[in-house]
């Protein structure tokens, strides 16, 4: 069991992705932690947490980057970030990175412990599953499960639960909602041919699908279906789930 | 079997234009992916995942006691009468099996599915030598008709369609033409009969070896295992040393979980077990049976760091369930085994240097793994392989210093940003349609979205302070 993440603050892990191309993915999360009243930091050393390079085989650039993640984040009491595959990376992969490691074994465990995907972390860790909201008008989505936070970390049902128990808020069921989107970081470029017959795939699936919007935890694989779908004449896009709770905050309704 | 690895990329973009292939491969695998799950929680998720957890168990056992389970199925298979020889490579393999058909005057051979057989190339050495090598697995009789290698190790035909079949049957066999499958399979059946009474040598893979007993476990659906044990005067099963369990118990188990996860069945149509040579009085059975151990790389697997690899049972599950192996079929993998157990088993027993692209054959998606009967963590190795790939510089220097250069930008938060900036500056506000140089196959099939005008470290700068 972990430590439960009542009372303590949120710091935020915004993702290089999020940082650099979705900055108001970041600002989704932060307003509806607060809304929660939820404390919230933005540890300003922090870059990325270097799973393209551990996915790329270079350990040491990716450990030279993730020593620069636990010093950005060594007052941290939790560590919450939107995203599925670097939340995997920090629990999963941080402890085999820095398993023989002495300097930076024990705060890799530390990191490790603390860190937390931005549904799991309201869910499972709050305790959340009803943000009790509204969207200002009735709209359907269907869930895209990200592999790393489906598979690595067993999410799958935080989300849907948190979407399922807003108000005007009705979820379908994506086709393969489960099979890969065919992004996988460096394979998307290494492999294009295989990655875009994958994506080419999902797309068909979600042109299929009856919800007017597809979810998912990760913008990773929001960059890669968005990118092909702009080369459709579907308007459908896929959105952050943070972005869509976010919508549904008394502020931000019309 | 020649291995062709190295061209993965290439082949894979050729397998991605043959519709017809990747329709029937995406069919049947997606069929088996769902016939097993139906059959593997039969009696609930909870008892599925707890099978699963058994099998590794057994499967891990057996492993760590490797060399002493192999002595005591050595002992006891010479116990029952058979003769059993080692085998260090596939050549020597092929010898010892040469060697056998000149001691018993055999001029026929019928075979059932065996893939160290195929690792090994065991019927271009024995046809070299001028003997008669009959597949007798259906799909891998068509499969020697058309002159193809398998491009799965349970459904070998995968890619195939039934009217290829069709036509392979009436151009080699003379076969009256119909498109009907059970008339078709009929017929097969009946050229293969008259070869199973004519052999002189059976030769199978295995399974499974329990230490216990001294037994070869094989399991088919066809029933020509039994055929091509059973009727010719000598056995011969050719298994890997990875093979091994080491109680009847853990046979039983594994039989459990190995037809839920290859073909979506709670038991084959045949479990079989081969103890020895026919006795006295006995009815049916060879008069001589040979076991062939065979290492070819496997205790180098065994020593390294990937051990694990070596408790897989051969279900084909990962296949059915990978995406990637979906869309390009096995043949592109280059090798005897493909899909994600190939791309991690290829490298570790040819070489990595003769496989280099199969450790980034995968989207890492996990998929494998979630399937995977004995939970082997099949994504976790793809990286420890990449990993090794880096070490032995077997990586495109465009690749290296691109991750080098993005991973020192991302140790100095504020390069991070300027990074980010120029970014922006050099790309503007809209979707890029078109990237240069290697960044170009990525808006081969995607646009890639406009950098943040300020990015949120600077907006929370901005709107936070700090």
């Amino acid at each position: 069991m972990r430590d439960s993440p009542k009372g303590k603050r949120a710091s935020l892990f915004v993702t290089c992705m999020v940082d650099m191309l979705y900055p108001e993915t970041g600002w989704a999360v932060v307003d509806i932690l607060e809304h929660l009243g939820v404390a919230v930091n933005f540890p300003s050393k922090q870059t990325c947490c270097g799973q393209p390079a551990f996915n790329a085989g270079d350990r040491d650039s990716a450990k030279r980057v993730a020593i620069q993640f636990l010093k950005a984040f060594k007052d941290a009491e939790v560590i919450v970030t939107p995203s599925g595959s670097c939340a995997a990376m920090v629990r999963r992969e941080y402890p085999i990175l820095f398993a023989d490691d002495p300097r930076w074994c024990d705060e890799a465990k530390r990191a490790a412990a603390i860190t937390w995907e931005f549904t799991e972390y309201l869910v499972w860790g709050l305790g959340i599953s009803d943000l009790q909201l509204r969207l200002p008008e009735r709209r359907s989505f269907a869930f895209h499960d990200a592999c790393h936070g489906l598979r690595m970390l067993g999410l799958g049902a935080a989300a849907r639960t948190l979407l399922k128990n807003m108000g005007n808020a009705v979820v379908e069921e994506l086709q393969e909602s489960d099979v890969c989107c065919g992004f996988g970081g460096v394979f998307s470029v290494k492999m294009a041919d295989v990655s875009g017959a994958m994506l080419a795939r999902k797309i068909r699936g979600i042109q299929e699908c009856s919800a007017e919007t597809i979810v998912t935890g990760d913008v990773s694989c929001i960059t890669h279906m968005n990118g092909g779908l702009a080369r459709t004449p579907s308007p459908k896009r896929v959105r952050h789930i943070a972005d869509v709770l976010a919508d549904a905050l008394p502020d931000k309704s019309p | 079997m020649k291995v062709t690895s190295n061209d993965f990329t290439s082949a894979a973009t050729s397998s991605l234009k043959d519709g017809e292939m990747r329709r029937s491969v995406n069919q049947a695998t997606t069929t088996a992916y769902q016939k097993r799950i139906d059959l593997m929680f039969e009696a609930g998720h909870a008892h599925g995942e707890a099978l699963r957890r058994r099998a590794a168990q057994a499967k891990r056992r057996a492993l760590q006691r490797l060399p002493e389970l192999l002595d005591q199925a050595e002992a006891k298979l010479t116990a029952n009468g058979a003769h059993v020889l080692w085998a260090s490579d596939g050549d020597e393999v092929n010898r010892l099996v040469l060697e056998i058909i000149s001691q018993h005057a055999v001029n026929s051979v019928v075979k059932s599915k065996s893939m160290v057989s195929e690792e090994v190339g065991l019927n271009e050495a024995l046809e070299g030598q001028g003997i008669e090598v009959i597949e007798t697995d259906l799909g891998e009789y068509i499969l020697q008709l058309a002159g193809e290698p398998p491009s799965h190790i349970v459904t070998p035909v995968i890619h195939k369609t039934l009217t290829s079949i069709r036509d392979l049957f009436i151009e080699q066999l003379n076969m009256t033409p119909t498109d009907d499958a059970q008339e078709m399979a009929r017929f097969a059946r009946q050229v293969l009969r008259e070869k199973f009474i004519t052999a002189d040598m059976g030769i199978t893979g295995g399974n499974f070896l329990i230490a216990e007993t001294g037994s070869i476990g094989l399991v088919t659906n066809e029933g020509n295992g039994r055929m091509v044990t059973c009727l010719p005067r000598v056995h011969v099963a050719i298994v890997g040393i990875e093979k091994i369990v080491a109680t009847l118990e853990d046979y039983a188990l594994l039989t459990q979980v190995l037809p839920r996860s290859a073909t979506g069945q709670s038991m084959p149509v045949y479990t079989h077990m081969y103890n020895g040579p026919r006795k006295a009085g006995e009815a049916d059975g060879p008069d001589e049976m040979y076991v062939i151990l065979v290492d070819n790389g496997r205790s180098a697997i065994f020593n390294s760091g990937y051990a694990q690899i070596l408790t897989c049972i051969r279900c084909g599950a990962c296949m059915n369930a990978c995406p990637v192996y979906q869309s390009t079929g096995g043949h592109a993998y280059g090798w005897v085994y493909p899909g994600p157990l190939g791309a991690v088993l290829t490298p570790l027993l040819v070489g990595l240097e003769r496989a280099r692209p199969l450790p980034h054959a995968s989207s890492l998606c996990g998929a494998c793994k979630q399937v995977c009967p004995v939970d082997i963590d099949l994504p976790q190795m793809l990286l420890d392989l990449r990993h090794d790939l880096h070490h032995q510089r077997a990586v495109d220097p465009t690749w290296k210093w691109g991750m080098k250069l993005w991973a020192f930008g991302a140790r100095f938060p504020a390069l991070f940003g300027i990074g980010g900036r120029m970014a922006r500056l050099l790309t503007g506000d809209r979707s890029l349609k078109r990237l240069p140089g290697l960044l170009s196959r990525w808006t081969k099939y995607r646009d890639f979205p406009p950098f943040a005008k300020q990015s949120f470290r600077r907006q929370w700068r901005e709107r936070r302070g700090g």
